[in-house]
């Protein structure tokens, strides 16, 4: 495409083409692209994806899985009946910006956009989520792990487009929780969020936990040594089963909402919290 | 690239050829007109712009054209009922106050119509939630929610005042109708056919020498642009500045700048889509960046490199107030508290950045003169600093105020005026001007960072012997309001004690930060943050009630204070802190009570006290203001006190019309054209209501002497204006004084009253003594917080504020400023900080949305002020002193710690606890 030309098509097809003829700006809802152009505005050409039906829309699979389109919005998530493994992925919909930032920004947009902060990541890693990516050549899927790299990048082709983020039908298993910390309640960007997912066993134990901590590293982190301590102990230690050694992942940096001590203390905090809440739930 | 699109807006159709890219809410304002639509940051963060897309709320700053295409939109200006009435939601916002400076209300009033449309009878949470995306910095939002909340109510508009009742009836906004339908012209709203824009060249460096390259090849080479101007330019004095012998501020900086944000140049195109797309990045300007001075210690250390060369040691000037024996008071007193203090920049944060338009006029004898429509809180400061800059005759200079959407002190100083006023005089044609957000927090002034060390001595019965403070103001690149605050701190920082020995000193630092002005309180707030932090650790001490060691100690009518003024009357600190009483006991409770149960959240309670000089410190500050009758029997207020959100075009009109005698309906109002009215002084200081009020009762009652002496009636008649006629009656009689036979003057009135009042005030002495306000307000205010000791969160729940007011003119206003005020209080305790180039938008620097105000209770005491009108003196900056202290002596109460650097960010207050804790081992 060039420079200064906009696009906004109606068929996935022919904004595959348009990735392909050369270098564009992708525009979904928009919630991190205007900002991004207060002062300035670059010379670049716009892909306008949000008149693609086959990116809207949160559905079950026949396998029992569940996919959500790319442009699917924060409030379509919060309206969609899903089950209760995805309530932190909508407890976090509920926390991204004011219902104005819910209404437009979408749940690829987040992904993509791919901030340490992005309030998204969490929730869907600990669901286990893979994104789609489609270019001209076809699909490939990824984890979301291998997707967000750190800070502004991830794996995605300039060729390619987010499609669609897919939850295993295993990862929908148990009830999901998310929680936020921020410097104030509405509108604020996360100084540490935590989600989780647990499975309870018969026995009140917990099947299995899958935890993941935003802001507290270039990209969001899962806590895969935390989630295989949890395994098998009972539910009422499932807060002190927390370790420092589980959380020595986490590398955060001093910035103007808090120091990175402070934040890798609140994520401890956080977690315990989480998985009390949990494991009550 | 430009495209037709087609929407539906207020349901009519509509179609704008466009760039598919541009952001809806240019689309509407200024491709439709539409510009009830307001934009603050262009961000997604302010919510201004909310409009309904498709039935649901978004921020038209963060929608393209091409998204909008076929969509059906809804705007401020069609939510008006279809009989164009106000809808029932505009009517409760009205009726409840809820819109102030009304730049916010549009994009309330949209996220509330959404909720509406979807629940009509919302809880408060509900509301909240709906709302949450919206920031107001003028409310504290709890008049928003009770609007929202009783839309459903659909309660008839409060009734206008009959004659001789309007002071303190609930009145709502005069000016209340056009912001609330989007009709009202802010400084962006309307501009002049075939303007040319101009924007600002900045300082991206704190410090720095810089050389101008070549212009005239850069101008060749860039399209659109028209002129460029630099120092050079300037026609009169390329400087400006607060007082008048300190005009240290340069329009446009010559050879090295002092701060980043600061102008260099201004660049002037053709039209507004030029200056949307203008990117100055190739400007030809080469910058050696020098060491900054950051911060006081740094300007203070020996060996500083010297900013200003009339300020040695950096120091632009000093305070001082000194009453008895400090030295003797503080060695034999029982009891000593000492500590030290900082606080950092904060920025105003009003919603609507600075903005308007300056062009060429033709005066009446033909001469050249120039008129500015811009933002501002102070329109006669604004003429004179043209004229000097121009180097023309304060005359000739003309400024017609917009309305305001907001300002708290950061509109007092010049903005787009001296860029405008240069381009549009040297140009001869018409130029605009508007500062983006993060120009507008680069280069604005700020509320100036202090590091205070205080300390206070108390008997053990608990009198208090003395206190002692030096605070330390930076100031930034530039003077500004230094001076001011350097003088009014000194005068303040005992508060609202009687308090026998007392060394109180100031300075105002020059350091490489951006320029510190005014901002509500002049440095009040922060030396009460020291202060009252003393106060409650000396309660502890002593083993004394807070509240009641501050109403023992409390300033009664009679007492003198530390300037040895003997205030005689409207003393009401101690009715605040006797009505707070059965609130505090109960807050104490509940947090003994909570404290039972244990667990990682901890319940607080605070109080703070607050004193406030009304008016300008030991100077002159005259208001005029003027009340004419026409011969139609109507009558128009000349009110040059400016109206920023706080109500005082209301306020005026309620006391001159119960002054004259006639009903408040009949009076309309010509404000702030400097023109037209006379000067009624700077809307700061909490001086309009006391100082303007008064001189509008003085203006009233001129105008009803005269008619009475025209009827030759006496002062209990009663006054009827009709049609050409103005019927007295007295004593069973009935006169009518004839209008129409009466000569006409330039406006039309067949008469006029005057009134000007100037409060009395004397100098200081070298020791700060003497008489530096004519009237003081009073406060008290207690907070009720939750903290999370495990994150170092905090919560305030609940607060309630009792305020002295000598009268509330108008309760519902009054209420409105104290909320404002203690939202304002609480951005600075917990969340607000200013950072040169890392906060310099709306997400990064954080003040208050609904979520994190606590439900406010407001006790208006009137203790009168005999020089009042009606006995009233101000609130404005009253409300947000005692806020802070509150809330951090809340956090006190509730964790123990000491929080000594505002504001009180999670990982200070833990921080704060981890030490406290290895303290303990
Ligand atoms: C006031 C405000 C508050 C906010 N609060 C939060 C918050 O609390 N938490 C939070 O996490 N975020 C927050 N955000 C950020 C933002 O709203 C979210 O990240 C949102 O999900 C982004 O989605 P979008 O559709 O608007 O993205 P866009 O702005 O349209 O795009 C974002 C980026 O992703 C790319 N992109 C988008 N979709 C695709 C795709 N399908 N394929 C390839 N590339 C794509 C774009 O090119 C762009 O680089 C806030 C933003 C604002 C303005
Ligand atoms: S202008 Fe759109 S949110 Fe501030
Ligand atoms: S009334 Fe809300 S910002 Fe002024």
């Amino acid at each position: 495409m060039a420079v200064g030309a906009y696009t906004r098509p109606t068929r996935l097809p022919d904004a595959l083409a348009a990735l392909r003829d050369g270098p564009c700006t992708v525009l979904a809802g928009g919630t991190d692209h205007f900002p991004a152009r207060v002062t300035s505005t670059p010379d670049e050409a716009i892909l306008d994806i949000t008149a693609l039906p086959e990116l809207r829309g949160i559905r079950r699979l026949s396998d029992g899985g569940l996919t959500i389109g790319a442009c699917a919005t924060w409030s379509a998530v919060i309206a969609a009946d899903l089950p209760s493994a995805c309530d932190g992925l909508k407890a976090a919909a509920r926390e991204v910006g004011g219902v104005q930032i819910q209404n437009r920004g979408t749940v690829g947009g987040n992904l993509c956009n791919a901030s340490p902060a992005a309030d998204g990541v969490p929730p869907l890693l600990s669901l286990d989520a893979e994104v789609e990516l489609t270019s001209l050549d076809g699909v490939r899927r990824l984890p979301l792990d291998g997707f967000v790299l750190g800070n502004r990048r991830t794996t995605r082709r300039p060729d390619e487009l987010l499609t669609a983020i897919r939850i295993p039908p295993a990862a929908l298993d148990g009830t999901g929780r998310f929680l936020k910390l921020g410097a104030r309640r509405y509108l604020v960007i996360s100084i540490v969020m935590v989600a989780g997912t647990l499975v309870r066993a018969a026995d009140d134990t917990i099947a299995s936990a899958r935890l993941a901590v935003g802001a507290c590293s270039a990209a969001a982190l899962r806590l895969r040594e935390l989630e295989a301590a949890l395994v098998g102990r009972p539910l009422a230690e499932a807060a002190a089963t927390v370790t420092a050694q589980h959380l020595a992942g986490l590398a955060p940096i001093d910035d103007v909402r808090a120091d990175g001590e402070y934040r890798c203390e609140a994520a401890a905090v956080l977690v315990r919290r989480c998985l009390a809440d949990l494991a009550a739930a | 690239m430009t495209v037709t699109i087609a929407l539906t807006v207020n349901g009519t159709e509509r179609t704008a050829t466009v760039d598919p890219g541009r952001r809806l809410a240019r689309v509407l304002r200024d491709d439709l007109g539409l510009t009830g639509t307001k934009v603050g940051c262009d961000a997604g963060d302010c919510g201004a712009c909310t409009v309904l897309l498709d039935g649901a709320q978004v921020c038209a700053c963060l929608v393209s054209a091409a998204q909008a295409n076929g969509a059906s939109i809804v705007t401020v200006e069609g939510l008006a009922d279809p009989d164009g009435r106000l809808s029932a939601l505009q009517r409760a916002f009205h009726r409840h106050g809820a819109a102030q400076c009304g730049i916010c209300t549009p994009g309330m009033l949209m996220a509330a119509a959404d909720l509406l449309s979807r629940e009509a009878r919302p809880s408060r949470v509900q509301a909240m939630d709906a709302l949450g995306g919206v920031l107001c910095r003028c409310t504290g939002y709890q008049k928003i929610v009770e609007a929202v909340l009783d839309v459903a109510s659909n309660a008839p508009d409060p009734a206008m005042p009959a004659s001789g009742v309007a002071v303190g009836a609930r009145v709502a906004r005069l000016d209340g109708t056009g912001r609330l339908d989007g009709s009202e012209l802010y400084a962006d709203d309307q501009h002049p056919d075939g303007t040319l824009w101009l924007k600002v060249l900045r300082s991206p460096h704190p410090l720095a020498d810089f050389t101008l390259g070549n212009i005239d090849q850069w101008m060749a080479a860039t399209p659109d642009v028209i002129a460029v101007l630099t120092a050079k330019d300037v026609p009169g004095s390329n400087s400006f500045g607060i007082y008048p012998t300190l005009k240290d501020q340069p329009v446009f900086a010559e050879r090295f700048v002092r701060y980043r944000g600061e102008a260099v140049a201004a660049v002037v195109v053709e039209n507004r889509a030029a200056f949307e797309g203008i990117d100055l990045v190739g400007f030809p300007i080469t910058w050696n960046p020098r060491d900054a001075v950051v911060g006081i210690e740094a300007a203070l250390a020996g060996g500083a490199a010297q900013l200003h060369d009339a300020s040695p040691g950096n120091v632009l000037i000093r305070g001082r107030v000194a009453t008895g024996d400090i030295d003797a008071v503080f060695a034999g007193a029982d009891a000593v508290v000492e500590d030290d203090f900082e606080t950092p920049f904060v920025e105003h944060a009003y919603i609507e950045p600075e903005a308007g338009w300056a062009r060429p006029i033709d005066g009446l004898d033909g001469s050249r003169r120039i008129e500015l429509r811009v933002t501002t809180q102070t329109p006669y400061m604004d003429r004179d600093e043209v004229a000097h800059v121009l180097g023309i005759a304060p005359e000739r200079v003309r400024i017609i105020p917009s309305a305001v959407g907001g300002g708290f002190g950061g509109k007092l100083d010049q903005s787009v005026q001296l860029p405008l006023a240069v381009a549009a005089w040297t140009l001869g044609r018409p130029v605009a001007a508007l500062w983006t957000r993060p120009e507008s927090l680069a280069s604005s002034t700020k509320r100036h960072p202090a590091r205070m060390q205080a300390g206070l001595a108390a008997d053990k019965s608990g009198r208090i012997l003395g206190y002692r403070f030096n605070g330390d103001f930076d100031t930034g690149a530039y003077a500004s309001w230094g001076p001011t605050v350097a003088g009014r701190v000194p005068v303040h920082a005992p508060g609202p004690y009687r308090v026998p020995a007392v060394l109180a000193t100031s300075a105002a630092v020059y350091t490489d930060g951006p320029p510190a002005g005014a901002f509500r309180g002049f440095g009040v707030p922060q030396a009460a943050i020291a202060g009252e932090a003393l106060m409650d650790r000396m309660a502890d001490r002593l083993g004394i009630d807070r509240l009641e060691f501050r109403l023992t100690n409390a300033l009664r009518a009679g007492d003198t204070t530390a300037t040895g003024q003997r205030i005689e009357a409207s003393v009401g600190l101690a009715a605040c802190l006797e009505a707070l009483q059965p609130h505090w006991r109960e807050y104490l409770d509940t947090c003994s009570a909570a404290d039972a149960c244990g667990g990682p959240l901890r319940l607080g309670a605070g109080i703070g006290c607050m004193w406030y000089g009304c008016g300008n410190t030991s100077m002159s500050n005259p208001s005029i203001m003027r009340l004419g009758l026409k011969p139609n029997g109507s009558l128009v207020l000349y009110n040059g006190a400016l109206d920023i959100g706080q109500g005082s075009h209301t306020i005026m009109a309620q006391i001159a019309a119960d002054a004259l005698g006639a009903p408040l309906s009949l009076i309309a109002q010509v404000c702030g054209d400097t023109d037209r009215t006379a000067d009624a002084g700077k809307t700061s200081a909490s001086r309009q209501t006391f100082v303007s009020g008064k001189a509008s009762e003085l203006a009233g009652r001129d105008l009803r002497a005269q008619l009475l002496r025209l009827a030759n009636a006496g002062d209990d008649a009663v006054l009827d204006f009709e049609d050409g006629r103005v019927v007295v009656l007295h004593d069973g009689q009935t006169r009518a004084i004839d209008l129409e036979g009466l000569p006409v003057d330039s406006e039309g009135d067949a008469l006029v009253g005057t009134g000007t009042f100037d409060p009395p005030t004397e100098p200081l002495n070298a020791d700060g003594q003497g008489t530096p306000y004519a009237t003081y307000a009073f406060a008290a205010q207690i907070a009720l917080v939750e903290v999370d000791l495990e994150l170092g969160t905090t919560k305030v729940l609940k607060m309630v504020a009792a305020h002295d007011v000598g009268r509330a003119i108008n309760p519902t206003l009054v209420e409105g400023q104290i909320h404002g005020g203690i939202a304002q209080g609480l951005g600075l305790a917990l969340m607000e900080e200013y950072l040169p180039g890392r906060t310099e938008n709306l997400h990064d620097y954080l003040i208050p949305t609904f979520g994190d105000m606590p439900e406010i209770t407001c006790i208006l005491v009137e203790d009168p002020e005999p020089l009042g009108p009606n006995g009233a003196k101000g609130i404005g900056e009253p409300a947000l002193v005692p806020t802070a202290p509150a809330i951090l002596g809340a956090i006190r109460h509730a964790t123990g710690v000491e929080i000594t650097r505002v504001p009180a960010l999670p990982h200070r207050v833990r921080a704060a606890l981890r030490a406290q804790a290895r303290a303990a081992e």
